[in-house]
């Protein structure tokens, strides 16, 4: 496969979107205030075909953020070798602007259980995570983000605060990191602490990338409220508003609008994009 | 300490109680909090199923589809993050299935949906042009060997697969009871299953074999309609060479 001809080396600090092959034409015709695209790596590691044929000619136009999902890195395995050829594959022929993956496991006893379970931040944890991300960084030849989890619940056996985990986790690996300020809302709230407190305690010099997405609302055995990370709404207002405090801190930061099920006709996402573009506007204000 | 071993028990079994541990971050027990991973992993199996498999979901119905769909996910999660892979054995699953036994022609359908979805990732490829088989002298011809598309595949089935498919997702004429073998081919990036005859298959056979045209159409009777299989082939770019060699020691 020929090597993409256009290299963007860095993501723009402007709003970006997850990218859904639905929205292929209105990209290409009507991207406005889009200034670029996410994919899942996951999805484009077939042999041809449509999805590998679009990302040639998206990636021709918008810088493109590589976004994993099945790496495993605090998988208590040793990484898939496989699966890390093929993003090495990926990486190489697209040289993309990001690539980025989970503080989070999926993979066990060679099952992939297609979702991003959570982690006790210990020092076992902290060692073996920093270990699978310079082998990542290593293999790629690049520096990767890593993104923090939507919490649902919490293990005892923590000794870290998250933020405390990350901030040495890049310290330790050099790696960069993912902010998902909806995850940190979702997380907050789901275990009682306020998420501006999170921030504050955030290594945002860190930050290659900001997410924002929407979640859904429960309640736990005891009535208190219980957020799903589902990427299935628009963001909502608190999510905005910890945007808002985010930026103030770190100054303008590439914004990815996430939305993974249920996806609306481009028109509405256009819109969720322009909602970033105005923050990223206020805070060059 | 909580091993992934003893997290991982409980989301794929719900029998299983959720591990000792685990808090709301208030010191209270985790319970349904541990569930929300437990629905995420199975929802998001069974879905990826549903859409891998939308004549099977046609056919059984949703309902019925979830069922089976939460026994086979169970039983047989992904062996890799490649979702567009997942599955590839549920034909195998609904065929060993008593339940669906009065539905013996399910898991050949499945094997449609299966095909249709390796066939969309499959290899691009590039097909010859149709006038260059009409160029070739006939003993060119006979004697030449085809290579094909690594989009195009043949599924064989005792039942009416191509056209019971068809009718579940897209309508149209009732299917009868003939056999049918259901070649699926992507002319550019849209695969498409065409039912094709048993001897139309049995040469799709030998030429992907490697067997010469001529021999791969010795067993075929005066009936058989080669034009219209090689128009079928040609059209949707699914002959990408076409090999000449010389065959050695030829007598005639």
């Amino acid at each position: 496969m020929p090597d993409a001809t256009h290299s963007f080396p860095h993501l723009p600090n402007a709003p970006g979107v997850g990218y859904k092959p639905q929205h292929f034409s209105d990209i290409l015709e009507n991207p406005a205030p889009v200034g670029w695209l996410e994919i899942h790596a996951e999805n484009y590691m077939g042999d041809g075909g449509r999805p590998l044929a679009q990302l040639r000619v998206l990636s021709e136009r918008f810088p493109i953020s590589v976004h994993g999902v099945g790496l495993s890195i605090g998988g208590e395995g040793r990484l898939d070798p496989d699966h890390l050829a093929r993003l090495k594959h990926l990486v190489g022929w697209l040289n993309p602007a990001s690539f980025s993956e989970h503080l989070a496991w999926s993979t066990h006893d060679s099952h992939f259980l297609n979702d991003l379970l959570p982690l006790p931040y210990t020092k076992d944890t902290l060692s073996r995570v920093a270990d699978h991300i310079d082998e990542v960084q290593e293999t790629l030849g690049r520096r990767m983000l890593l993104e923090n989890p939507s919490s649902y619940l919490a293990f005892d056996e923590s000794t870290y605060t998250e933020t405390d985990f990350l901030a040495e986790i890049v310290r330790r690996t050099g790696c960069g990191l993912l902010l998902d300020v909806n995850n940190v809302f979702v997380s907050a709230t789901n275990l009682g602490y306020a998420p501006q407190g999170y921030i504050d305690a955030y290594p945002l010099d860190a930050v290659g990338e900001i997410h924002l997405g929407g979640h859904d609302e429960d309640e736990d055995d005891h009535g208190a409220p219980l957020l799903i990370d589902s990427h299935g709404r628009e963001v909502v207002d608190p999510v905005w508003a910890l945007l808002d405090y985010t930026l103030a801190k770190s100054g303008p930061k590439p914004l990815l609008v996430e939305w993974d099920t249920d996806v609306p006709d481009w028109p509405v996402l256009a819109d969720e994009a322009r909602r970033a573009d105005a923050a990223l506007t206020r805070v060059l204000a | 300490m909580i091993s992934q071993t003893t997290f991982r028990a409980g989301l794929l079994d719900p029998s299983q109680p959720v591990p000792e541990g685990l808090s709301d971050g208030e010191n209270r027990p985790a319970g349904r909090r541990y569930g929300v991973y437990r629905n995420n992993v199975t929802v998001s199996l069974r879905e990826a199923l549903a859409d891998g498999f939308p004549s099977i979901v046609g056919l059984i119905g949703r309902d019925n589809f979830e069922h089976v769909a939460r026994a086979y996910l169970r039983q047989s999660p992904p062996t890799s993050p490649l979702m567009m892979h997942y599955g590839a054995t549920f034909p195998d699953f609904l065929a060993d299935l008593e339940q669906l036994a009065h539905l013996p022609y399910l898991a050949d359908v499945a094997r449609i949906d299966v095909a249709m979805r390796q066939s969309y990732h499959a290899a691009d490829s590039v097909g010859i042009e149709p006038t260059a088989l009409q160029d070739m002298d006939e003993t060119t011809l006979l004697n030449s060997r085809f290579t094909f598309a690594p989009s195009m595949i043949l599924i064989r089935s005792p039942w009416p697969i191509g056209s019971i498919w068809r009718y579940t997702l897209r309508g149209g004429d009732k299917p009868t009871g003939i056999a049918e073998d259901v070649l699926i081919l992507r002319a550019e990036f849209d695969p498409e299953p065409h039912v094709l005859g048993t001897e139309g298959a049995d040469v799709l056979i030998a030429l992907q074999g490697g067997h010469t045209f001529r021999e791969a159409l010795e067993p075929t009777g005066d009936t058989f309609d080669l034009s219209t299989l090689l128009g079928l082939l040609l059209s949707n770019n699914a002959i990408t060479h076409v090999s000449n060699a010389p065959i050695p020691n030829q007598k005639d």
